[in-house]
């Protein structure tokens, strides 16, 4: 089993790249004189929108996460439980839908300027209001709803950090304020770093909300490289270029993963929470309040106001089988997304071999990608691949890969292993080199290891990993909408394409699926952690 | 047995979807969103007893997978918008002819390929728009009036990604040269009310609430919010008329939806069955009356909020050139600086 594991690990690493690598074989020779125009007129937009982009989106996430996770590990607040799980919610909502029900509450004709127009009698142009449709306005939106892949994390590691620190910290006089930044926050700074590089890939990759935001990225570029000029060859070159972007973001992740090791403290200690002041307690509760009221219900209040306007014009029936469709498909991906990964997680633990290392670090790669990038990606491995099964092996099979919903868990397969590998090595980072080497001195074999000690202690990890692919297949649309078979519809396809119809309130209740199916793997996902961290209750 | 269940389970969906070949059906890649085709289709399967299986996506990725799939693809029929999308899959070796004989009474012969690969199924047409108690269009007449000192900051149009915009300038670019229409382009865009954002119906809403005078967009954005179940969009479109540019020149902007029969189809007599039966006046009045587009041909009535438009003196130009020059308008916007 050790022998071969790493073996395995390689093996499915290299199939998530074949992807990638069938985009690299494509890119052909080098055109000086579209790269030229593209250097000359767009190139810098998309370069500096995009840093923009991925370090606004990681930076606000971060500020939304860190604050939220802290008081939520730290103080008695009223409802304290519930929070813990209403933070999660925005979880459920894609980024390019809210962005939607953002600009149809805020652009010039929505409810919010007309009460101002009529109110204060002026007209558009007269007064200012910031424009939703805008950098800051996709940096915000992203924000409110990739903060809790940060959320997640920061708030184990919080959890985790042993009262003994704090009393440590206490003695030497330091306060809250400082014990936070000088002690708490290094110390989860890996799990915050961690949560941080998921969502600035995740930004990095955003194309629905950039385009209909009118934003140069690198995404959109991609797009209109490939099909506006028709041009294959330099888009896959541009795509080339954002990976070594993405390079970046995962080697400043690595470097500062190095120091997991640290002791976090022992997890049996039951922690204290603390108390707030009045005013504290109400300040945090308005801090928590508009979080969780930003990047949930008032779109999902937007939603249902749109929905109620056409109650009679929707298809009932079909929606369930949409439902099923699209959790089927969810639950078999992320099966088989969370196994690949916990493999790939084990090899890298247990072998030290350059090599795999390498290939487990550039599978995660496919989370930056664009999804349509990475739908072509396997695309071009797939009917390879069918073709070869055919015309040289002789098998008359069709497109038996590409054509089925193979193709689609496989895509999701190449663009989610990232979400699976890093919450699965979080948790596998909480096994400390001491436990495995005292099951060994005990005799255990590494199956046993695995059962005994590894098991209890990344249970959580893997939960969440699972939780969140789910979550993320549920949203995934480019892969999907391209990749799937005859008939064979999911919400979010549907509400792409009601909404790239600009029938934006029609595509509200499929939206509204979206995140109602969302929210279940969210609750979960609380329920678990609310159970595993549950504090000492101090009176 | 975790393992065991995760690929049972994957095996089995494989099986399920992977070839289930059927005698009479015809399978359809559209890039027209289901909901704009569906009832089509059931009003087809129930007319003839030909089963129609669909996959709707965007139309440069469905041409990237018909590729890809290549002789075992499955697709019988390319449903979409855009002439450069049809000529694009053409000039990729996609598509075969079909029997244009039965429909050329019908459809005018600018609106069929001239190897019979492909035919337009409606119309659409690009007009300007404005208010009329609000603005003066009595100097404007042409899109070239707009790159005027006059409307400086006064114009609503969509990002320069967008296929429309790319079309319409591929055909200006055809019908004026590159030169004309770049220095065109470059005050066009510092007449802009604001940077392109948002599509055609975020452009009429724009202009209704005030942020600019003239929006360019499609009819079928206009007609379909005039009879939009929300009352506040359908006021919105009520309010805005319709100025057809170069009327007394070469005449407006009009592109197409259109159908292919794939080069690899299976069920190809099926395919031409549904390209007849989508030209049949009972398919063409859906298509202009509850969807909104200019029927392809003639003696079908339009819709209302269509009629209300008017009549107009639409582009002649050779469809096919507006394709070959898509390349040539992305890179002449974005000289200009259009974002």
């Amino acid at each position: 089993m050790p022998k071969t594991l790493p073996i395995v690990a390689c093996m499915l690493a290299g199939l998530v790249l074949l992807p990638l690598i069938a985009l690299l074989l494509n890119l052909g020779h080098w055109d000086p004189e579209t790269w030229q125009h593209l250097y000359q007129h767009v190139l810098l937009d998309y370069v500096l929108n995009s840093l923009g982009l991925t370090l606004g989106v990681g930076l606000g996430a971060c500020l939304l996460a860190i604050p939220a996770a802290w008081v939520l590990t730290q103080y008695h607040l009223p409802g304290r439980r519930v929070w813990q799980w209403l933070v999660l919610m925005p979880l459920a909502m894609p980024a390019y839908i809210i962005a939607y029900t953002y600009t149809g509450i805020l652009d010039s004709s929505g409810p919010v300027q007309s009460t101002i127009q009529s109110v204060f009698d002026v007209s558009v142009g007269e007064y200012w209001f910031p424009n939703v449709r805008s950098l800051p306005g996709a940096i915000i939106m992203m924000s409110l709803v990739l903060y809790p892949y940060i959320f997640v994390l920061a708030r184990s590691a919080f959890s985790e950090q042993s009262d003994t620190l704090k009393e440590a910290a206490q003695t030497m006089g330091y306060q809250r304020w400082r014990y936070f930044f000088c002690v708490a926050l290094p110390l989860a700074k890996p799990a915050i770093v961690t949560g941080a590089a998921l969502v600035m890939m995740e930004a990095l990759a955003d194309y629905g909300t950039v385009q209909y935001f009118g934003i140069s990225t690198f995404t959109t570029g991609i797009y209109r490289t490939w099909f506006g000029l028709g041009n294959e060859q330099v888009a896959a070159q541009l795509s080339l270029l954002l990976s070594v972007v993405v390079l970046v973001v995962l080697l400043l992740e690595q470097r500062s993963r190095r120091h997991l090791s640290v002791a976090t403290g022992d997890n049996h200690t039951r922690r204290a929470l603390l108390h707030l002041s009045r005013s504290g307690q109400f300040w945090t509760l308005v801090f928590l309040l508009c979080v969780v009221s930003a990047g949930f219900f008032i779109p999902v209040g937007q939603m249902l106001i749109w929905i109620f306007q056409r109650l009679n014009s929707q298809e009932w029936p079909e929606f369930l089988s949409l439902i099923l469709n699209t959790v089927t498909l969810a639950v078999a991906a992320m099966l088989v997304i969370v196994l690949v990964a916990i493999i790939i997680a084990y090899a890298r633990r247990l072998s030290t071999h350059v090599g795999l290392k390498l290939l487990a670090q550039l599978s995660v790669m496919g989370y930056a990608f664009p999804g349509t990038v990475i739908a072509v990606g396997a695309m071009i491995a797939l009917t390879r691949t069918d073709y070869w099964l055919n015309d040289t092996l002789g098998l008359e099979v069709g497109l038996l890969l590409s054509g089925s919903l193979f193709a689609l868990v496989f895509a999701y397969l190449v663009r989610f292993l990232a979400v699976a590998i890093h919450n699965v090595e979080t948790g596998l980072g909480r096994v400390t080199i001491n436990m495995d080497m005292a099951a060994q001195t005990m005799g255990y074999s590494p199956l046993q290891r695995l059962q005994s000690v590894h098991i209890p202690l990344i249970k959580g990890s893997v939960l969440s990993a699972m939780l969140l692919v789910f979550v993320d297949v549920l949203k995934e649309l480019p892969a999907t909408l391209i990749m799937r078979p005859f008939d064979f519809n999911t919400l979010a396809v549907r509400a792409f394409e009601l909404a790239s119809d600009e029938r934006l309130a029609d595509a509200a209740l499929p939206s509204l699926s979206i995140v109602v199916v969302g929210l279940l793997p969210v609750i979960l996902l609380a329920y678990h952690i609310d159970k595993s961290y549950q504090p000492r209750r101090t009176s | 047995m975790f393992t065991r269940f995760a690929f049972l389970r994957v095996l089995s969906l494989v099986l399920l979807f992977s070839a289930s070949v059927q005698a009479n059906q015809v399978n359809v890649y559209s890039a027209r969103s289901e909901a704009l085709i569906k009832p089509l289709l059931n009003a087809f399967t129930e007319d003839t007893g030909i089963k129609v299986n669909l996959v709707t996506g965007k139309a440069d990725l469905l041409l990237t997978r018909m590729a890809r799939e290549g002789k075992y693809g499955k697709a019988d029929l390319l449903i979409t918008t855009d002439v450069g999308r049809l000529h694009r899959a053409k000039s990729m070796g996609l598509l075969q002819s079909m029997d244009i004989n039965s429909v050329t009474e019908m459809v005018s012969k600018r609106f069929i390929d001239s190897d019979g690969h492909w035919i337009a199924l409606t119309t659409r047409a690009r007009p300007m728009m404005y208010l009329a108690d609000k603005t003066d269009v009595s100097q404007l007449s042409s899109l070239f009036d707009l790159a005027k000192p006059e409307w400086k900051g006064r114009v609503c149009i969509r990002s320069s990604s967008n296929i429309y915009n790319q079309s319409m300038v591929a055909a200006m670019i055809e019908q004026y040269g590159e030169a004309k229409v770049l220095e065109w382009a470059s005050r066009f865009v510092k007449n802009f009310a604001r940077s392109p954002q948002g599509g055609d119906r975020d452009q009429i809403k724009a202009l209704v609430a005030g942020e600019c005078d003239i929006a360019v967009a499609n009819t079928y954005y206009l007609a379909g919010m005039a009879v939009d179940a929300d009352k506040a969009t359908s006021d919105i479109a009520k309010q805005v008329s319709v100025l057809w540019p170069d009327q007394s020149g070469d005449g407006a902007h009009i592109n197409i939806s259109g159908a292919a029969i794939s080069r690899y189809a299976r069920n190809k007599e099926n395919a031409q069955a549904l390209i007849e039966y989508m030209l049949t006046k009972k398919a063409q009045q859906w298509y202009a009356q509850d969807n909104q587009e200019y029927p392809i041909v003639g003696d079908v009535p339009w819709s209302p909020a269509l009629m209300s438009y008017g009549d107009f003196k639409a582009q002649k130009i050779a469809l096919e050139t507006v394709g070959e020059r898509n390349a040539q308008a992305v890179k002449l916007m974005d000289k200009a600086g259009w974002k």
